[in-house]
C-alpha cells in the first residue's frame, strides 16, 4: 500500500491513520491531523519532558521513544503520547537529609531490584546511561548519579518500560539535589554576590530600572553587554 | 596474574570499604594491584537458580563482557557471593550456545559475550597464582600465637562444581591463616548459613544462625574469625553486638575480613579495625622482637 | 495472600517444577540427607525431602509451604546428596511459581526510611530477587 505522496505521509494515532504534510514535528503532525493537546505538551522546545511518545514504525519489531516536539513525524508511525507516569515521588526535607551513602536506597529502595536489563537507557529520548545511573545509585556513588542523569527533563518513558518498577527520575532528582547541596564545589564569587546584595550594593541601580519606561528599558536591553 | 579485572561489587563500595582498602593495600605488597573493572553493575548477589529465567543472568553476563572489552581474560572478586553468582551464571550461559546466543542478541547495544572469562575469588588468586609462601615472605609483622576461625559461609564453596576449595573439607582459608604465622581454629559450623538476606524479613532467624556460628567459633577457642562475605559480615557483627552483653568481660572475638589479617601481617593499611582487634594487634610482638 | 485459584490452576505441576529447575524429582529415593544437613529446616512447615516427596506425588498443595520463602540457597543439601538432586532449583522454581503469578513474598512498602538504612545494599538486593518478581 502507497500511504505517502511527495507532499503527505501517513501517521497512525490511537489507530487511526491521518495523512499529513512531510516535515512536521510529530506533535505539529497529530495538530495538523485535527487532534489538540490538552496535556502531554508544554515547552515545545525539548526541556520540559511532557510529550513522551512511544512509537512503532511500520515494518520494525522494535518500540521506539522520542518527544515529540522534537522528532519528525515519518511515514507509517504508530504513535501514542505518554503524558504521564503513575511514579510516585517521595518526599523528604533536604536540609534534614543525612547524605550517606545509602541515602538513594533508603527513599528509593527498589533500585535494588535492577536486573541490568538496560531496558531505561533504551527508552531514554536524552540519551542518558540510565542502567548507569541506577547502578552508581545503588553502589552509593551520588555524585556519579547526578553526573550522569544530568539532563533528565523527567518524561518518565525510563519508568514506564522498568520490569523492576524503578523510579529512575525521581531519584536521581533526589541524587541531584543532594550532590547540590551537600557535595557540589561552594564558588566563592557566588558568596561574595550574596554578601554584596544583602549589603544592598545594587539597590540604587535596581530601583532606577523599576523607574524606567518600557522604551527606555527595550533601548538599555538592546544596548547590553552579551558574552 | 593474567590480564586481571577486579570486580568490587556494591558493598566494597559501601558497607565493606575496609575490604576493598585492606585488598588493595596487601595486593600493592604482592606486587599485583588490582585493577578495577570499567562500568561494571551489581551482579545480582543471588544466582538464579530456574533454567529459563535468562533476564537474571544479563547482570553477570554484561559484567563478563565489561571484562572482554578491556581485554581482561579474568575477573577476580573479594565478595564471595559476587564471586558464586558471576561464575555461576558464566557457566550456565556458556553451557548451552542458545543460551548464549538469546541474551546476546537480547543486549543488542553491547558487543556479543564470546565466553572464556574467568571468574576467580581472590583466595584463588593468593593460593594459585601468588603462592601462599610468596604471602609467608611478605610477613613483616608474624601473627604468632593469633587464633583465627577460618568462616567459609556458603557460597565459596557450593555448588562443588564452582567452589574455591573441596565443600565439606576445606583448608584453603586455614593455609591462608598459616602463611601469616597465625593458628587457624577449624570450628563446626564454618561452612554453615549465617541466614543471609533473610535478614531484610526475618531478623531473629539470622541472629539465630549467626549465633550459632560464633558460639562454635569461639568454644573453640578463637579471638578473631575472618570472613570473605560482606553479608556475613553484616549478620555476625550484629549478632555479635548483641551476643556480646552476656559474654564474659574477656571473651572478645574480632570478626574482620581476611584480608584485613594479611594487611595487620602485612604492616599496611588494614581499614577499620574493631576495638578488639587492635588490642589483640598491641599484642603481637613486633618483627624486630623476632628476630634472634 | 496467594490465591489459591491461582495455584490450582497447575494441572501438570510436577512437570510445570522439573522444568523450571531442570531436576528429576523422581531421582530422590528419600533418604533424608538433605533435610539432616539443612540450616533452616527447623523453621520449615514441610521439611526439604518431604517438599520432594509433594513434588512426586503431584502435590500441588506443597506449593503453600513456607520452606520454599526460608530455603536461602545454601547448598547443604545439594552438596549432599547422594542422588544429585538440587533441592534449591526446586525450591527457586516454586518460587518463580509464585513470583511470575505477581505473589510476592515482601511487601516492600511496608518498609520504612529507617528500616532500610540499618539494611545493606547486598541484601535487599538478594531478598528482592528472592522475594518480589
Amino acid at each position: 500500500m502507497n500511504t505517502s505522496s511527495e507532499n503527505t505521509i501517513r501517521i497512525y494515532v490511537m489507530g487511526s491513520a491521518y495523512e499529513v504534510p512531510r516535515g512536521l514535528t510529530i506533535m505539529s503532525a497529530m495538530e495538523h491531523a485535527g487532534w489538540r493537546f490538552t496535556r502531554g505538551a508544554g515547552c515545545r522546545s525539548g526541556f520540559c519532558g511532557a510529550c513522551s511518545t512511544v512509537y512503532r514504525q511500520e515494518g520494525d519489531y522494535r518500540l521506539r521513544f522520542v518527544l515529540a516536539c522534537q522528532t519528525e513525524a515519518e511515514d507509517g508511525m504508530y504513535l501514542v503520547q505518554l503524558p504521564f507516569t503513575p511514579a510516585p515521588r517521595v518526599s523528604y526535607t533536604l536540609a534534614e537529609l543525612n547524605p550517606d551513602e545509602n541515602v538513594l536506597l533508603q527513599h528509593y529502595p527498589e533500585i535494588a531490584r535492577c536486573v541490568s536489563c538496560n531496558t531505561c537507557t533504551k527508552a531514554c529520548p536524552q540519551d542518558i546511561e540510565v542502567m548507569d545511573y541506577i547502578q552508581a545509585a545503588l553502589r552509593g556513588d551520588i555524585a556519579q548519579t547526578a553526573s550522569l542523569s544530568f539532563d533528565c527533563i523527567q518524561c518518565g518513558l525510563c519508568s514506564m518500560r522498568c520490569p523492576a518498577d524503578i523510579k529512575h527520575y525521581h531519584m536521581a532528582q533526589m541524587a541531584r539535589r543532594i550532590y547540590g547541596r551537600y557535595m557540589s564545589p561552594v564558588t566563592a564569587h557566588l558568596e561574595e554576590r550574596i554578601a554584596e546584595i544583602e549589603k544592598g550594593v545594587y539597590e540604587e541601580e535596581v530601583e532606577a530600572l523599576v523607574k524606567m519606561t518600557r522604551s527606555e528599558l527595550e533601548e538599555i536591553y538592546a544596548a547590553r553587554v552579551v558574552e | 596474574m593474567n590480564n586481571a579485572a577486579y570486580f568490587p561489587g556494591c558493598s566494597l563500595k559501601a558497607e565493606a570499604g575496609d575490604y576493598e582498602r585492606s585488598a588493595a593495600a596487601v595486593m600493592e605488597v604482592l606486587g599485583q594491584p588490582l585493577e578495577e573493572l570499567e562500568r561494571w553493575t551489581c551482579c545480582g548477589t543471588v544466582y538464579s537458580l530456574t533454567d529459563d529465567d535468562l533476564m537474571h543472568q544479563l547482570a553477570s553476563v554484561r559484567n563478563l563482557i565489561r571484562a572482554q572489552e578491556c581485554g581482561a581474560d579474568e575477573i577476580v572478586t573479594l565478595c564471595s557471593m559476587c564471586f558464586n553468582t558471576l561464575k555461576r551464571s558464566k557457566v550456565f550461559i556458556e553451557q548451552d550456545s542458545a543460551r548464549l546466543e538469546t541474551v546476546n542478541a537480547f543486549m543488542d547495544e553491547e558487543q556479543d559475550y564470546e565466553g572464556g572469562v574467568e571468574v576467580f575469588h581472590l583466595l584463588e588468586i593468593l593460593r594459585d597464582q601468588v603462592g601462599f609462601e610468596s604471602i609467608e615472605g611478605k610477613v613483616t609483622r608474624p601473627l604468632s600465637g593469633l587464633r583465627v576461625a577460618p568462616y567459609y559461609g556458603c557460597t565459596l564453596l557450593r555448588p562443588r562444581e564452582i567452589g574455591i576449595d573441596e565443600p565439606d573439607t576445606p583448608t584453603i582459608l586455614q593455609d591462608f591463616i598459616r602463611a601469616l604465622w597465625a593458628t587457624p581454629v577449624e570450628f563446626a559450623f564454618q561452612a554453615e548459613c549465617c541466614g543471609t538476606y533473610q535478614i531484610v524479613d526475618s531478623p531473629e532467624m539470622v541472629l539465630e544462625k549467626s549465633h550459632r556460628i560464633l558460639n562454635s567459633a569461639m568454644r573453640a577457642g578463637a579471638d578473631v574469625l575472618v570472613t570473605s562475605c560482606p553479608l556475613c559480615m553484616h549478620n555476625l557483627r550484629l549478632c555479635y553486638e548483641e551476643l556480646r552483653s552476656s559474654l564474659p568481660e574477656k571473651r572478645e572475638l574480632s570478626i574482620i575480613y581476611l584480608t584485613q589479617l594479611a594487611a595487620i601481617a602485612f604492616e599496611v593499611e588494614t581499614g577499620e579495625l574493631p576495638t578488639s582487634m587492635a588490642k589483640l594487634v598491641e599484642g603481637l610482638p613486633t618483627s624486630m622482637e623476632l628476630v634472634p | 495472600m496467594p490465591s489459591a485459584t491461582k495455584l490450582e490452576q497447575f494441572v501438570g505441576f510436577r512437570e510445570r517444577v522439573e522444568m523450571l529447575s531442570g531436576e528429576n524429582v523422581f531421582a530422590c529415593y528419600q533418604c533424608g540427607m538433605c533435610t539432616a544437613g539443612c540450616s533452616f529446616a527447623d523453621e520449615m512447615d514441610v521439611l526439604p525431602h518431604q517438599v520432594i516427596r509433594q513434588l512426586q506425588l503431584n502435590n500441588w498443595k506443597v506449593l503453600e509451604c513456607n520452606a520454599k520463602w526460608i530455603c536461602a540457597s545454601c547448598l547443604n543439601c545439594q552438596t549432599r546428596c547422594p542422588k544429585g538432586v538440587d533441592l534449591s532449583k526446586l525450591m527457586e522454581a516454586m518460587r518463580q511459581i509464585y513470583l511470575r503469578q505477581q505473589m510476592d513474598n515482601l511487601e516492600l512498602n511496608k518498609y520504612s526510611i529507617d528500616q532500610i538504612r540499618c539494611l545493606p545494599q547486598i541484601a535487599l538486593v538478594a531478598s528482592f530477587r528472592k522475594k518480589t518478581g
